[in-house]
């Protein structure tokens, strides 16, 4: 009768709740995701509207995937771009070569490009892979461009910004809890994320909504 | 209704449309949506969030996917997951060719979508050059989510396309089927209408 101990194995499971994450596409919550998750990329503004970008090259520099194309150009004297000499005329970054390792965000020297949550998207065609400048772009608002093959959720837009960026340039643990970053479009200055013991301390855990 | 594309010519791809096959053709869109079963096709790292998909957490078993089928022969979507090498490749088109019609292929992750950062020698850089990808995945790996949304995206290509036709925008090579299964040539890309310009690093002859 040994075997009657196991089927009340599963038989108990029966009332337990489900562990599944019932996503689908435009349906279904997400599963929460780790709060420096890297997710597809934007290209921030000021908060006076002005690019961040200024077409240095760094980033395609960086990239271990060469996936990023950049151009730069001489800001035009009467209309400026970017408050710097010269702007990324071209941006192009191919999400089939990008690994997400956020070097490209690491190495901006200006912080125009970070990395939002959305990883939620996949394309039936090679063309639309590779996202543009228009494409990675945040809007007149700030936000971040919403395409169609790309799952965003209300709310996604709080994570996309230097913000992100856990602590300061490059890392460094000393700029811990500082500001490090300049203001930008839509959210302003943020409060930098707390040190790792107060993390610690408030038990989050590192997940983001 | 023209008899050079008539059914006893062309098959099943000649019968024409009409009110009775309308809902026929919507039955089996319907059927084919909800039974999907992958081939076990794990390369690499991909494959290790690819059985996460399977597992309890995410659950392709609400897709009506199950199982891997551990024989293409009872599978119809091929999940490509990591990267091709050189000598994968024929391996590869090997499955592919077993699989019986209809069927996918899901290219999952960089690495079997373009080569990804190996960018060398020994890796195809894209299998799209091999096979015809309906749906490409993005990311290093792509997680649970990202899969589950390239699953979703093939699942409403297979909804909202043609029963018999599937215009899969390959790389445009023509390939000798293996098995003679079809003695005509294989085109990767799609059939009949022109070749779409503007593909990364693809060139076309204008044929």
């Amino acid at each position: 009768m040994g075997y009657l101990r196991g089927f009340a194995v599963t038989f108990r499971q029966i009332f337990q709740r489900p562990v599944t994450t019932p996503y689908l596409i435009g349906k279904g919550p997400k599963a929460p995701k780790p709060e420096r998750l890297h997710g597809r990329h934007v290209l921030n503004r000021y908060e006076d509207g002005m690019e961040k970008c200024i077409g240095c090259e760094l980033c395609a520099g960086v990239c271990p995937a060469r996936c990023i194309y950049v151009r730069g150009a001489d800001n035009p004297p009467t209309d400026p771009v970017s408050p710097g000499e010269r702007y990324g005329y071209v941006y192009e970054i191919n999400y089939l070569r990008c690994i997400h390792c956020d070097l490209c965000v690491e190495a901006c020297p200006t912080e125009a490009i970070t990395e939002t949550k959305l990883f939620e998207f996949s394309f039936t065609s090679r063309a639309d892979a590779i996202y543009t400048k228009d494409e990675l772009l945040v809007d007149e608002a700030g936000m971040p461009k919403h395409l169609p093959w790309e799952d965003w959720r209300p709310g996604e837009e709080e994570f996309t910004s230097g913000w992100v960026r856990a602590t300061a340039p490059a890392g460094d643990a000393s700029y811990e809890g500082r500001v490090g970053w300049s203001g930008e479009l839509g959210f302003g200055v943020r409060a930098p994320e707390g040190d790792q013991e107060s993390r610690d301390a408030s038990g989050s855990a590192g997940r983001a909504s | 209704m023209s008899n050079d594309d008539g059914i006893l010519n062309a098959g099943l791809e000649g019968v024409p449309h009409s009110v009775l096959t309308a809902p026929l053709e919507e039955l089996v869109k319907w059927a084919r949506v909800r039974s999907c079963m992958p081939a076990t096709f794990g390369l690499a790292c991909c494959a290790i969030e690819m059985m996460a998909t399977g597992g309890p957490h995410y659950d392709l078993a609400r897709l009506g996917m199950e199982t891997f089928r551990a024989s293409p022969r009872q599978a119809d979507l091929m999940i490509v997951a990591g990267r091709v090498s050189q000598k994968m490749a024929p391996v590869l088109r090997q499955i592919y060719d077993q699989m019986v019609e209809p069927k996918w292929v899901i290219s999952m992750g960089v690495c079997a979508s373009s080569g990804g950062m190996f960018n060398n020698y020994a890796i195809v850089q894209g299998v799209d050059q091999v096979v015809p990808v309906d749906v490409y995945a993005p990311g290093c790996p792509p997680g649970p989510e990202t899969l589950l949304h390239a699953i979703l995206t093939l699942h409403d290509k297979i909804r909202t396309g043609e029963l018999m036709r599937r215009p899969g925008e390959g790389a445009g090579l023509v390939i000798e089927q293996r098995d003679g299964q079809v003695d005509t040539p294989v085109t990767l890309g799609r059939r009949g209408d022109t070749p779409t310009s503007g593909l990364i690093g693809v060139e076309r002859s204008a044929s």
